[in-house]
């Protein structure tokens, strides 16, 4: 019983971990996601000479 | 500033949650009848608090959204639901892990485990319907009624153990060192979930600029 209570009490937390840091590499990976296109809407306007947002 | 704010909170939160690890592993000792899976309760009880209190303030903010049309409202909503859908999956998953040492089955179907499961699918429902609307204040309008009819089901979820008679066991009664850990196991999630929430807000608004950016783009294009 005790080895495998360890066993799935190390799979818990590994899993807890685990959500929590796929969630975060998500959340990092849409922040550039939406920098770079807002960058890339900021250099578009600005080529066109007018600013959408001005 | 409220990058800093976020990034402060998610670091304080970070270090509560690692002192509490060694507070877990080193500290506490082993429960009488469950051995030391029972730890998995450090984390399975608050993640699921963390998630209810989520919830309930998206509920909130959807209850704005329609009371004032107020699309910030509906930003807010989507941001703590999305968190909430996290700690809601870490409840389930630590909830089953624990069932397969202590009940022998990973899952029963019983009222708690089977309303706590409707509640991961109405809200990982409520995050597919937004992709599924175009239109940013129909998709709020839809979405905050969609998330008060989720919410009904908030409250099946945490009187179930009490309405019907269920394999899950009702609260324990733990020491007070253990409630102790529990509760600041509580607190450094409560603290990584408004860090969460604050940088997911973040990137809800910059969306919206930059979706208003390329309809405003269009527009001044065509003219």
């Amino acid at each position: 019983m005790d080895s495998r209570n360890f066993q799935f009490m190390f799979y818990g937390f590994t899993a807890a971990w685990l959500i929590v840091f796929v969630y975060v590499v998500t959340l990092v990976r849409r922040g550039s996601r939406l920098r770079a296109e807002l960058k890339r809407q900021d250099a578009l306007s600005e080529r066109s000479g007018r600013h959408p947002l001005s | 500033m409220r990058d800093k704010f976020a990034y402060a909170l998610a670091t304080l939160g970070a270090i509560v949650l690692v002192r509490n690890l060694y507070l877990i592993f080193m500290v506490m000792p082993d429960e009488a009848n469950q051995g030391m899976i029972y730890r998995l309760l450090y984390f399975h009880v608050p993640a699921w608090w963390t998630a209810f209190i989520a919830v309930g303030l998206s509920a909130i903010f959807s209850g704005l959204y329609l009371a004032k049309k107020n699309l910030r409202y509906d930003a807010m909503a989507v941001s703590v639901t999305e968190v909430a859908l996290v700690f809601l999956t870490m409840g389930i998953v630590l909830g089953s892990i624990w069932g397969r040492i202590i009940w022998g089955v990973w899952w029963v179907w019983d009222a708690r485990l089977t309303s706590a499961l409707i509640c991961v699918l109405l809200y990982a429902g409520y995050l597919m319907l937004r992709r599924s609307i175009e239109e940013p204040s129909q998709r709020a309008r839809i979405s905050a009624v969609f998330s008060l009819f989720a919410f009904v089901d908030v409250p099946i979820v945490w009187f179930s153990i009490r309405w019907w008679r269920t394999q899950h066991p009702q609260p324990m009664q733990l020491p007070p060192e253990m409630w102790h850990t529990l509760l600041w196991n509580w607190f450094g999630m409560a603290l990584l979930t408004a860090a969460l929430v604050l940088i997911r807000l973040d990137q809800e608004e910059t969306d919206r600029k930059v979706q208003s950016m390329r309809h405003l783009a269009q527009f001044a294009y065509r003219s």
